[in-house]
């Protein structure tokens, strides 16, 4: 299988060249091994989901993606360059954004202010000039606007914009949190529980959103989802993980009939 | 305006009329559309720009000449500027609601045999292709929004831009093919089809001339002096009439500017920005914000409380007639004019309705104590009568003549008899052409003199010669005992209660009313959670003791109020439950435009009619719901029946 050429999977659908590829992975916590030697990629376009029970480092590899982990053993490869350890911010330069779990927005500022954090790595203008709101800063600042009230509208949160987060309920945090990652027009998008905690009109609502976002923008996305309904309707690929291993890694299909990934859901009787 | 006056007599069309406006004020907004964050402006040339190329380009798809197309979406300039282009092509335009389920659009696009269909987004796109397989004469769709659309198969499906493009570098061809057509329209030719909302039965499609609309339009501006200068905001349905008379065809006529929102949940900001000048909105939408103004204060602290309350007070006294320019009082117009600092004026605002000049409701009647709230404040709201048929104009009330139990006098040039059974008739400019492809509806509704029966009961006041609408003329009957049965009369009553979102009352043939009552989630709710009552769903909360007690004593209040007229006191309500789910347009039991379809509600609930009359307490049911992607499910509640005291007419003789 090479690298750089279109991938077909075992069902028929064609995705691109791999963007990402994570090989012979080990990440320790002291004497904790969170992830046990993995090898995963993603490929462009995709929608790669990463599923396991709990406690299996599934955000812990997501963190390792997204260059928060160090990983003590393996190597990371984006874009067929070998990453070296490098500072989050850096990550975000190179077209990486992320959403968190636990939402982790500002919550005492307005949707549009947060959503405008997500294009401060692509502002320029500095601190001075910034504060007087002359120039440069004032033509930034009208250009990011505009791409963020795009991602405004594409998410359908346009009566939310003035809205300080405070007083939003949950479901809508999370499609903000997703709206600042989009505002950074990132390449790869790393979604982690985009879904949990929601309700079903707010899950379908969410998964349209993913869906669009791929098909739109033709962005890459690796998510972490419990909802196993949602993860075999969105993704093209899964990787299963169970207590720091891969176990599993396929089409939705393979990986639903796959002994191993039933095992570890359902539990394997000892006798 | 000297210079619409010196062409008018050419002004047969509506594209004629958008040429007219290009010509004479070519850079004044026709229409505005806010999108990412900034309202974007269609001039009146610009917008003859797009409608031509638009035009070009159905042409080049292959429109012919009584061709329909139909509109699915939301009111977007780009959809209005596509009725014209379609027009221009020689076609007719249909547009659709866009909350309607595939299969109401199913039975209306293969009604009229729709080739083109011109979708808003993704969501009416999927609804139009799930249904394609029954619509042997759809050819092609054009879709404004491309979200989500990549991966569809676009050999019957083109987007907005492309089709102008095409439109754009066409030939001389198709440019002398679209000159030709254009020049072809006339008086007489089809300006636009509407589907009536249909209480009874399906949905039948009334054509309506350019000289209906046009006339129409002509009349109504002159009436209100609606200017150029004025402004609109479109949120409206674009399949009721009364859109299509306001953002179409006084818009054009008059050249002012039609606003569109960004999104219906950004309705009350937009309105807010735009300052409307023109306003029209049903009573439903006036309640709604009343409430939401009523639930506001609840919340507020006790100073602001008691300013709101103090100064509506004064208010009700004289703010109406100070707005008709009737003598009041210096003190009392000192005493207003702080009341507009202080309370009037920030609450306009709020509502986005500080500058409008004139101001409608109609559809159904309009509460009084609502209809004089607002008036109060200063807003010049006024009531009309009309339907489809008409071109929506049938009465109308003229500034300081304005009542809340009347519906004004007829409009110029619309003749008004009241028939031998109470009904009402109109003859008018307005007057449609016929039901589409319905012949003997046609014959029914209008005879050959051109009288249209409204289907309305009603009366004109002697002294005033204004209208009074009592009932629908079908609905109103006889009870068991022979008196006067009028379900609307008391539904109205009902529905004036903010808590009280929808009723539906029965009784014709017995001997005594019943009545089905939805509660208003968002006012009951809110006084549910001030007095810590905790509950889970609409269905719960409708159950709690309390919440019946309270609709109980409103219904007491309107037996009382009912009993004080000799003709009605026979249609008191003796029994009453509150319904389980909110009656939905959905579920086939409101039409689109919100109207209670008495028939299928009979039928659908027959069981719990009959518990209401055999004096049962309580009684167990099993609705099917619709939800709202078309898939069904099933609820089921165990309903308490209360009884409302009544009041005799002799009782209230001897107090």
């Amino acid at each position: 299988m090479n690298n750089t050429d279109d991938y077909v999977t075992a069902d028929g659908r064609t995705i691109g060249a791999v963007v990402m590829e994570m090989k012979n992975i080990t990440l320790r916590f002291g004497g904790v091994t969170a992830i046990k030697d993995i090898t995963f990629d993603i490929r462009e376009g995709e929608i790669r989901a990463i599923i396991g029970p709990n406690g299996a480092g599934k955000s812990s590899m997501l963190n390792v993606v997204s260059g928060f982990y160090v990983p003590q053993e393996g190597e990371v490869f984006f874009r067929g360059e070998k990453r070296p350890p490098v500072k989050p911010f850096e990550v975000a330069r190179q077209g990486i954004a992320r959403t968190f779990q636990n939402i982790a927005l500002f919550e005492g500022m307005s949707v549009l202010d947060n959503v405008m954090t997500g294009r401060l790595t692509q502002m320029k203008a500095g601190i001075f000039s910034q504060a007087i709101w002359r120039g440069k800063a004032e033509q930034e600042e009208v250009e990011n606007r505009e791409i963020c009230e795009r991602v405004i509208d594409f998410l359908e949160i346009q009566s939310i914009r003035k809205t300080p987060v405070s007083r939003l309920p949950y479901g809508l945090k999370k499609r903000v949190e997703l709206a600042r990652a989009l505002a950074s027009e990132p390449k790869l998008l790393l979604l982690d529980e985009p879904m949990a905690g929601m309700n079903v009109e707010e899950k379908e609502d969410m998964s349209r959103f993913i869906l669009d976002v791929n098909d739109e923008f033709g962005t890459t996305i690796a998510l972490i989802e419990h909802d196993m309904g949602v993860v075999m309707d969105l993704s093209d690929r899964v990787v299963v993980m169970d207590y720091g291993k891969k176990i599993g890694d396929g089409t939705p299909d393979e990986v639903r009939n796959n002994q191993a990934v039933i095992d570890a859901y359902l539990g394997v009787s000892h006798d | 305006m000297a210079q619409s006056d010196m062409d008018a007599t050419n002004m047969v069309s509506l594209p004629a009329l958008l040429r007219r406006n290009a010509a004479n004020f070519g850079s004044s907004a026709a229409f505005r559309e806010k999108e990412f964050g900034i309202w974007q402006t269609w001039s009146w040339s610009k917008a003859l720009n797009e409608a031509e190329s638009l035009a070009l380009g159905l042409i080049e798809l292959g429109i012919q000449p009584g061709d329909f197309v139909a509109i699915l979406g939301r009111n977007r300039p780009d959809l209005y500027i596509s009725m014209v282009a379609i027009q221009m092509a020689g076609a007719t335009p249909v547009p659709q609601y866009q909350d309607s389920v595939a299969e109401e659009m199913e039975y209306v696009l293969a009604h009229c045999g729709a080739k083109f269909v011109v979708a808003g987004d993704q969501e009416q796109v999927d609804k139009v292709l799930e249904i394609q397989s029954n619509l042997p004469d759809f050819e092609q769709m054009i879709y404004l929004d491309g979200r989500g659309l990549r991966k569809y198969d676009h050999s019957k499906l083109h987007s907005f831009a492309s089709v102008m493009e095409n439109g754009k570098n066409s030939g001389q061809n198709s440019k002398s093919t679209l000159k030709d057509r254009e020049n072809a329209l006339t008086y007489d030719s089809t300006c636009v089809m509407l589907y009536t909302s249909g209480t009874t039965g399906r949905p039948k499609g009334v054509v309506l001339s350019n000289a209906n609309i046009i006339e129409t339009a002509k009349t109504t501006c002159e009436f209100d002096d609606l200017k150029k200068t004025d402004e609109i905001v479109a949120y409206l349905p674009m399949a009721w009439i009364g859109d299509f008379i306001f953002s179409v065809g006084q818009a054009m006529w008059s050249g002012f500017c039609v606003n569109c929102p960004e999104s219906a949940d950004t309705l009350s900001t937009d309105l807010r920005e735009i300052g409307p000048t023109y306003y029209f909105a049903p009573p439903r939408v006036f309640e709604m914000q009343l409430t939401d103004v009523m639930i506001r204060m609840e919340d507020s602290g006790r100073f602001k409380k008691w300013l709101f309350d103090y100064f509506m007070e004064h208010a009700r006294h004289v703010g109406g007639n100070i707005l008709d320019g009737k003598s009041v009082g210096f003190g009392s117009r000192i005493k207003y004019f702080l009341g507009d600092l202080a309370v009037y004026g920030p609450l306009k605002n709020t509502l986005g309705l500080s500058k409008v000049r004139v101001g409608y409701t109609a559809g159904e009647a309009i509460g009084p104590e609502i209809f004089e709230f607002y008036r109060s404040l200063g807003i010049n709201l006024k009531q009309l009568y009309g339907q489809t048929e008409a071109s929506v104009y049938i009465t109308q009330q003229p500034d300081g003549e304005v009542r809340g139990d009347t519906v004004g006098v007829p409009t110029p040039g619309v003749e008004v008899r009241i028939g031998d059974n109470g009904e009402v008739y109109y003859k008018s400019p307005g007057t449609f052409v016929e039901y589409y492809k319905n012949p003997e509806s046609t014959a029914e509704t209008k005879d050959p003199e051109g009288w249209v029966a409204t289907g309305d009961a009603g009366f004109f006041e002697e002294d005033t010669g204004h209208l009074r609408i009592i009932d629908r003329a079908k609905d109103v009957s006889k009870m068991s005992d022979g008196s006067m049965f009028a379900p609307k009369y008391v539904e109205n009553k009902l529905k004036f209660y903010p808590n009280i979102l929808e009723s539906v009352v029965f009784g014709a043939g017995k001997e005594r009313c019943v009545a089905f009552i939805n509660i208003d989630l968002s006012a009951v709710g809110n006084w549910a959670e001030r007095n810590n009552i905790a509950y889970s769903s609409y269905q719960e909360l409708a159950g709690h003791p309390k919440v019946l007690e309270t609709i109980q004593s409103h219904v007491e209040e309107v037996n009382a109020s009912i009993a004080k007229d000799k003709m009605l006191a026979g249609c008191q309500v003796h029994r009453f439950l509150v319904l389980h789910k909110e009656l939905d347009a959905d579920d086939g039991e409101l039409t689109r435009t919100r109207k209670v379809r008495r028939k299928i509600i009979a039928e659908k609930f027959e069981d719990l009619i009959n518990a209401l009359y055999d004096g049962s307490s309580s009684i167990y049911t099993e609705t099917e719901v619709t939800y709202e992607d078309g898939r069904k499910g099933k609820i089921s509640a165990t309903l308490q029946i209360k009884d409302a005291t009544t009041n005799s007419v002799a009782d209230l003789a001897a107090q």
